[in-house]
C-alpha cells in the first residue's frame, strides 16, 4: 500500500539497523513521546532488533492514559445521572474510573456511543434535539482541531444540546516536566509526528536550547522509527543537541496554521492534571469562556470528589520513563488489561498494555490461569 | 414473496396460533421444502448407519446490521454451523433453524433473511429439518436473532483432534483474512467508507471434504477463525495443545482495502472476524500439496488462491503464538482481552 509498505520494507529496515549498529558506541536513553510510537516499536518487534546501546523509554503520549480519573468519573456521571448521549473515541470507554468505566455504564443502560469523529456527535445532536449530547474530547494537539471544529459546527447550526468534555493535553510542557524531574535521565527525544503535523516544530526549539537534548520529530512506521532513532543517536554520538525533522513527508515546519487557528478560536491554554504525573502548568486546553455554552464542565454543574489512584500502580514513573512496564511488581500479576490498576495497561497505546500484549507476560499469565 | 397479510412481524406471529401457522405454511415451509421438514413433526427423524461417527454443533447469530455487503444473517447462520461441522471433518447434513424476531421487523426483511437461509442451505448441500419461531416485544431484541444447530457425518478418513497436533506440523491459512469483520464494520452506523469490501461468508464444507478425500489423516486439525480472528484461534490451539506456534506475517494475505481500513481504524486484522476462512494444521510433508490444491480448482470457491503456509507448530515457547513481523522482528500474539469489534457474528 502506497505510503505504508515502503515504510515497512524489510530491506530498508535492515539498512537502518546496520547503520545504527555502526553508529552506536555507548548506551543512550531515548524517549519516544507518543503511544503510537511505543505501539509500533513493540508491534513490529523493533526493540529486540536494535543495538543494546539503544535504551528506549516510553513517554506519556497516550491521551487515554493521562486522562484524570475524576474526568472519567464525570463522563460516567453525565451518562448515568444526567442521561446524556455520551460520545467517545473507542479506546476511552474501557478505561476504568474510580467506580466503573464508560463501557460498564453502557452495559448498565447508559447511552454511550463510540465514534470515530466528533463531527458525528454533532450529527447525533442534530437528530436528537430533545437529548443532550456530550463528546468526551480527549487527546493531544492532534485531535484538538477536530474537537474544536465540532464546537464551531454546532454553533453554526445553532445547536443548544451539544457540548464537549475537554481533556486536552500538550506535549512540550510534559517534556519539560520530564526533564525537570530530578530522576530524569532522558538523553534524547523522538517527538510525536502527528502532533507536529498540527503544531509545527518550532515550539520544541526552546526545549532543545534549555535542556541540551536532541529532539527528532519522528513518524510511526518501522522505517520512520529507526530513521528517527538513528538521527538522534548520531547527534548524541557527536555531542550535539539539535531539533531535526525525520517526518518531512507529513510535518511542515510551521505545521497546519488553519488547524491551529481553529484550536485557538475555541480553546485556551490552561493548567492540566495528568493521570499518574500530577498537574503540569500550562499543559492543556480548556474551552474558552466565549464558548462556555458548549463546555460540558460549565453546562453541567458536576462536582466529583477526586478519587485516589491505586497505591501499587507506578504509572507515573512509567509515563515519565523512569521505569519500564515490566519493572513494576504488579505487571502481569494483579495488573492486566482485564483488571488494570492504572491507565497505561488499558489503552492499546499505553506502554504497559503494549508490553503486555506483545511480550511474554500475557501468555505466562494465561498459563497460570 | 407470498401475501402474508401483515407488513411487519407482530407478536401474534410467534403465538403458535393461526398467524404462526400462516407464516410457516405460506413462508418458511414452502421456501425450505424437503421431505424431513415436510413431515411436520415436533422434530426430524432420520436413519444413521451404525459405523458412522456424527458431529453435532450449535451457534447463535446476533449480527448487526442483519444485511451487510456480501451477505445477510440468514446466510451466515447456515454457513456458520456448516463450517463448524466441516471443521470437525464432517459432511454437514441436517440443520435446525430457530428465529427470535423482534416485533416490528418488516416482513420483506424477514423474507430476505429466509431466502438467504434457503440459498445458503442449497449451496452448502444441507437440509433445514426442524425449527422454531418466537417473537419478542419491540425493544427486547435486535430485529432478528437466529440459532442453528447442525448434524454431520464425519468423513471416514478424517482424524481431526487437538491431540493430533504435533511439533513440526505446518499451519495453513485457506485465504485472505479479515474481510467479514471489516465489511460489517464499514456498513455500521457512523462508518462511511467508500469501499467494495464484502464479507467472506461462504461454505467451507465442499473444499474440506475434498481435502479429506485426498489427504485424510495428514490433516490434524481444522478451525475456522470467526470471532476473535486468526490470532484468537491460534492462541486457543497453543493453549490447548500446550505447544508453541510460530507464524510469519508475510504470507498472511490481506486485501488491500481491508488492510487500509484496519490501518485507519487502528485494528489488527489478525483479530478481525472471518466467516469463510479456515486454519489447517497438517503434517509437514503434506503441507505444500494441500496449499497447491487450495490454490487450484478445489479452493476456487473459498478464495483459496491466496492460501499459504503461514507457520509451524514448535516445542519452544509452549502455549504462545509468536509472530515474525514483515520486517523480521518477533513478538507475541496474545489473546484479545475484550472485543475488538462488538458483535460481529
Amino acid at each position: 500500500m502506497k505510503y505504508l509498505s515502503e515504510y515497512r520494507d524489510p530491506e530498508l529496515v535492515g539498512q537502518y539497523l546496520n547503520e545504527l549498529h555502526k553508529t552506536v558506541t555507548q548506551t543512550w536513553t531515548i524517549m519516544e513521546i507518543c503511544g503510537g510510537q511505543t505501539h509500533s516499536l513493540v508491534k513490529h518487534g523493533l526493540l529486540a532488533m536494535m543495538p543494546s546501546g539503544i535504551n528506549m523509554v516510553h513517554g506519556p503520549g497516550c491521551p487515554v492514559c493521562v486522562t484524570p480519573l475524576n474526568l472519567i468519573d464525570k463522563a460516567v456521571y453525565l451518562a448515568e445521572e444526567k442521561r446524556v448521549i455520551l460520545c467517545s473515541f473507542g479506546d476511552m470507554i474501557r478505561v476504568p474510573g474510580s467506580k466503573k468505566s464508560l463501557l460498564e455504564a453502557k452495559a448498565g443502560g447508559a447511552d454511550v456511543r463510540i465514534l470515530y469523529s466528533p463531527l458525528e456527535a454533532v450529527e447525533i445532536a442534530v437528530s436528537n434535539p430533545d437529548r443532550e449530547v456530550v463528546f468526551f474530547a480527549v487527546g493531544f494537539e492532534t485531535t484538538a482541531p477536530a474537537n474544536a471544529l465540532s464546537v464551531l459546527h454546532a454553533e453554526r447550526l445553532g445547536l443548544n444540546n451539544y457540548s464537549i468534555l475537554a481533556s486536552h493535553v500538550l506535549v512540550p510542557p510534559a517534556m519539560a516536566a520530564i526533564m525537570d524531574d530530578e530522576e530524569a535521565r532522558i538523553q534524547g527525544f523522538l517527538a510525536a509526528g502527528h502532533v507536529c503535523t498540527i503544531m509545527g516544530i518550532h515550539e520544541y526549539e526552546p526545549l532543545v536550547e534549555q535542556y541540551k537534548v536532541p529532539i527528532v520529530v519522528t513518524g510511526f512506521e518501522p522505517v520512520d522509527m529507526l530513521h528517527g532513532i538513528l538521527m538522534t543517536a548520531r547527534q548524541l554520538e557527536r555531542g550535539e543537541a539539535k531539533l531535526e525533522n525525520q517526518y518531512t513527508r507529513v510535518v511542515q515546519p510551521d505545521g497546519n496554521p488553519d488547524a491551529r487557528a481553529v484550536i485557538e478560536k475555541v480553546f485556551c491554554v490552561s493548567d492540566r492534571e495528568w493521570r499518574g504525573i500530577g498537574t503540569i502548568p500550562t499543559s492543556g486546553y480548556e474551552v474558552r469562556s466565549e464558548y462556555a455554552a458548549f463546555d460540558a464542565n460549565v453546562k453541567f454543574d458536576v462536582h466529583i470528589t477526586k478519587a485516589p489512584e491505586s497505591s501499587d500502580c507506578i504509572a507515573g514513573q512509567v509515563l515519565k520513563g523512569l521505569k519500564k512496564p515490566h519493572q513494576c511488581s504488579q505487571f502481569g500479576k494483579s495488573c492486566t488489561p482485564i483488571s488494570p490498576l492504572g491507565a497505561p495497561m488499558v489503552s492499546s497505546e499505553g506502554a504497559c498494555a503494549a508490553y503486555y500484549h506483545f511480550s511474554q507476560a500475557a501468555s505466562e499469565e494465561l498459563q497460570e490461569a | 414473496m407470498p401475501q402474508l397479510d401483515f407488513d411487519i412481524i407482530t407478536l401474534g406471529h410467534g403465538s403458535g396460533g393461526l398467524l404462526t401457522h400462516k407464516l410457516l405454511d405460506s413462508g418458511v415451509f414452502d421456501v425450505l421444502k424437503n421431505p424431513l421438514l415436510d413431515a411436520r413433526h415436533d422434530g426430524a427423524v432420520f436413519p444413521v448407519e451404525a459405523a458412522q461417527r456424527l458431529a453435532f454443533t450449535t451457534d447463535s447469530f446476533v449480527i448487526a446490521p442483519i444485511f451487510f455487503p456480501g451477505g445477510n444473517i440468514g446466510e451466515i447462520a447456515v454457513f456458520g454451523t456448516v463450517n463448524d461441522l466441516a471443521m470437525c471433518g464432517a459432511i454437514p447434513r441436517y440443520i435446525s433453524l430457530a428465529f427470535i424476531i423482534e416485533e416490528g421487523l418488516p416482513m420483506t426483511e424477514f423474507w430476505e433473511v429466509l431466502l438467504g437461509v434457503k440459498s445458503a442451505a442449497e449451496r452448502a448441500g444441507v437440509h433445514v429439518v426442524t425449527g422454531d419461531t418466537k417473537v419478542v416485544e419491540r425493544g427486547k431484541g435486535d430485529k432478528i436473532f437466529i440459532n442453528t444447530s447442525g448434524i454431520g457425518i464425519v468423513h471416514e478418513q478424517a482424524s481431526i483432534s487437538l491431540s493430533r497436533v504435533a511439533v513440526g506440523d505446518s499451519i495453513i491459512l485457506s485465504s485472505s483474512i479479515a474481510n467479514h469483520g471489516i465489511a460489517v464494520m464499514a456498513e455500521r452506523e457512523g462508518l462511511q467508507f467508500e469501499s467494495t469490501i464484502t464479507s467472506d461468508t461462504r461454505p467451507l464444507n465442499h473444499a474440506v471434504k475434498r481435502l479429506l478425500d485426498e489427504f485424510g489423516a495428514s490433516i490434524h486439525l481444522l478451525r475456522d477463525p470467526t470471532r476473535g480472528g486468526v490470532a484468537t484461534t491460534l492462541n486457543e490451539i497453543a493453549r490447548d495443545t500446550k505447544l508453541g506456534i510460530n507464524i510469519r506475517q508475510k504470507p498472511i494475505a490481506i486485501d488491500e482495502q481491508v488492510y487500509g481500513v484496519c490501518e485507519i481504524l487502528g485494528l489488527d486484522p489478525l483479530y478481525v472476524a472471518n466467516e469463510g476462512v479456515f486454519v489447517a494444521i497438517v503434517a509437514a510433508d503434506a503441507a505444500e500439496a494441500v496449499v497447491e490444491r487450495l490454490r487450484g480448482e478445489l479452493g476456487s470457491e473459498i478464495g483459496g488462491h491466496e492460501a499459504a503456509v503461514i507457520g509451524e507448530v514448535v516445542s519452544e515457547h509452549p502455549r504462545q503464538v509468536v509472530l515474525q513481523s514483515r520486517i523480521g522482528g518477533r513478538r507475541v500474539v496474545s489473546m484479545l482481552v475484550g472485543e475488538q469489534l462488538p458483535r460481529i457474528c
